[in-house]
């Protein structure tokens, strides 16, 4: 009966130890278990929902656009100013779809956060192992995008392959504040809020069209949304050339990380350990 | 670490407060180790909120708590390694299958895959689902849910296994298959705590127990003891119609120990109980139906509490 106490590596030590074990990868793993049953067409339509955006607004609308111009002002294909802000936008969904509907139905109604919970986790695990599981979705669709980017020649910059870190990037600060909203939300009623805050920052955050469109004030509005900084960053990257302001977009994604972070562990604590 | 008088857990003053509630109001109570500890009492009385703070997720207000020689508040990740749960809700994986809800588990414990994938499969055996190895958990009957749980929370070979309502829902067969799983483990000397409404279920499983009412202990000892403190050895029930029930008690009162009057019956505590009745009948009552039996901890409860456990 001893022989398997005998195998346990021994746990995180560190700050936080109360409630971070240091086996946040074995709740990724449950969820590649989970993904082996489920329907891999609806894993799939994350990745072919940009794609089918860019076709139809890259290369069909994009016939009667010109003059677009990148960060530097130089001349570009309207599909190469859109196609960073598609990439951009879909790290935000596929991270923000997974940590909002899928983190409520576990905790509302499977009580999995409840059992992983009874056992060494803590919930700083389990909110981080939920979170690098939709990155590592996010990663996926992301990689398949830009691979389609190059096909398509809409990679401009030598610097476009970081497009993939960025992304994830703008994935986790989606995921970590998407499970701290959720987590403080009652029914399916405020679910829907969700869609009806992201709809239109997909919208108008500068995404189809240049932030100049709008007069100074509302540029300042949008310049304050998380999307607008994940398409910029993005677009310095692919289109080029990467200037400091790729710096404040990170700064501004850490900060998001951070406070969703923060919240959602103080929160599961909350909800599953008082 | 192998005396038999190693104490697991040891609740000085326990409290939780829920706002304005008192949930658990000041219980002290050890548990030694390979001991079964009971936990009974009706809805409500503070048993799952008291296994709560024991399973070391849910923080005491007030008290003390020792689990496993730690504090709960502290080294909570480190207690909840050596505990096994079963929650009064199955909470299995229902998107992985029933064989990967051991294995997965037992990782979220940090126990390496080799050790993990022959434990699951012992386990499989002992809960009798071998054959549901590679079933999705949705497809599994209420009681072979309760088993695969009650399996999952032997994955990390728990010092202490904590069983909240093992079988409420359970029809009485499978009732008995897991009553019959839980002996095995005690014979193993597995430690358990449990809570239960049903006084036959504290009977099978429990060496000793407390009897809690609104966050209280009213008793502790083993059921036997129990009984035998609180309560005669056989009761006689008796069912007059329950218009006459009231007018036949009065008649009766000075019959046996004590009587306790129901809406449907009255029960006439004696030692001898087929006494009672023929003392009964030699005054011209003619119940209805009446029936002679041993004391239970149903009846400990109503002494104590004038109240049945399951209302």
């Amino acid at each position: 009966m001893s022989e398997a106490k005998r195998n346990i590596p021994p746990r995180y030590r560190g700050p936080f130890s109360h409630i971070f074990s240091g086996r946040a990868h074995t709740v990724v793993l449950r969820s590649l278990y989970a993904l082996k049953t489920s329907a891999w067409y609806i894993v799939l339509s994350g990745f072919f929902e940009p794609l089918f955006y860019l076709l139809a607004f890259g290369l069909g609308v994009g016939k009667l656009i010109d003059g677009v111009t990148g960060p530097a002002g130089q001349p570009i294909a309207y599909a190469a100013f859109i196609a960073p802000a598609l990439l951009a936008t879909s790290a935000m969904n596929g991270a923000f779809y997974d940590s909002t509907w899928n983190v409520y139905f576990k905790m509302r109604f499977a009580r999995l956060y409840e059992g992983m919970l009874a056992t060494s986790l803590g919930p700083m695990d389990v909110a981080l192992g939920e979170i690098v599981y939709a990155l590592l979705r996010g990663l996926v669709y992301s990689t398949g995008f830009l691979i389609v980017m190059y096909a398509m020649g809409l990679v401009l910059s030598p610097w476009g392959f970081l497009a993939v870190p960025a992304a994830l990037v703008i994935a986790f600060g989606f995921s970590a504040c998407g499970m701290a909203v959720t987590s403080y939300l009652k029914n399916f009623q405020e679910m829907d809020w969700l869609n009806f805050v992201m709809l239109p920052m997909f919208l108008f955050s500068a995404t189809l069209y240049p932030i100049t469109v709008y007069p100074p004030a509302i540029q300042l509005l949008v310049k304050a949304l998380p999307l607008w900084h994940g398409v910029e960053l993005i677009r310095h990257l692919t289109i080029g050339p990467p200037g400091m302001a790729v710096l404040g977009h990170l700064a501004y994604y850490a900060v998001m990380i951070a406070v969703g972070l923060t919240f959602t562990t103080r929160r599961l604590t909350k909800l599953f350990m008082s | 670490m192998n005396n038999n008088d190693e104490i697991m857990i040891r609740a000085e003053a326990l409290t939780k407060k829920y706002g304005e509630f008192t949930a658990v109001d000041g219980i002290n109570f050890s548990v030694k180790k390979g001991e079964s500890f009971g936990l009974l009492g009706p809805n409500g009385a503070g048993k799952s909120t008291t296994m709560r703070m024991i399973a070391a997720v849910s923080k005491r207000s007030g008290g003390e708590l020792t689990i496993l020689g730690k504090d709960p508040d502290r080294d909570g990740p480190d207690i909840r390694a050596h505990l096994g749960v079963v929650p009064q809700t199955d909470n299995l994986d229902t998107e992985i299958k029933v064989k990967d809800n051991l294995y997965v588990y037992g990782r979220y414990f940090g126990l390496p895959g080799k050790f993990l994938r022959e434990k699951s499969r012992d386990l499989l055996e002992f809960a009798q689902l071998t054959e549901k190895a590679d079933a999705k958990v949705d497809t599994l009957s209420g009681g072979m849910k309760r088993r695969l749980t009650i399996a999952r929370a032997l994955i990390n070979e728990p010092d202490i296994l904590l069983l909240d309502e093992p079988t409420t829902g359970l029809d009485p067969q499978a009732r008995h298959i897991l009553w019959d799983r839980l002996f095995r483990l005690k014979e193993e000397g597995v430690t358990q705590v449990i809570t239960t409404h049903y006084m036959d279920e504290a009977e099978q499983l429990c060496d000793r127990l407390i009897v809690i009412d609104q966050g209280k202990i009213m008793a502790e000892g083993s059921p036997a003891e129990l009984i035998q403190r609180y309560s005669s050895r056989e009761v006689a029930e008796l069912r007059f119609g329950s218009d006459r029930n009231a007018t036949a008690a009065d008649k009766l009162a000075d019959l046996g120990d004590r009587m306790e009057i129901l809406p449907d019956r009255i029960l006439i505590y004696a030692d001898n109980g087929e006494a009672v009745l023929e003392a009964v009948a030699s005054r011209g009552f003619k119940p209805l139906t009446s029936l002679v039996r041993r004391s239970s901890l149903e009846d400990v409860f109503l002494r104590l509490t004038g109240r049945s456990l399951v209302e």
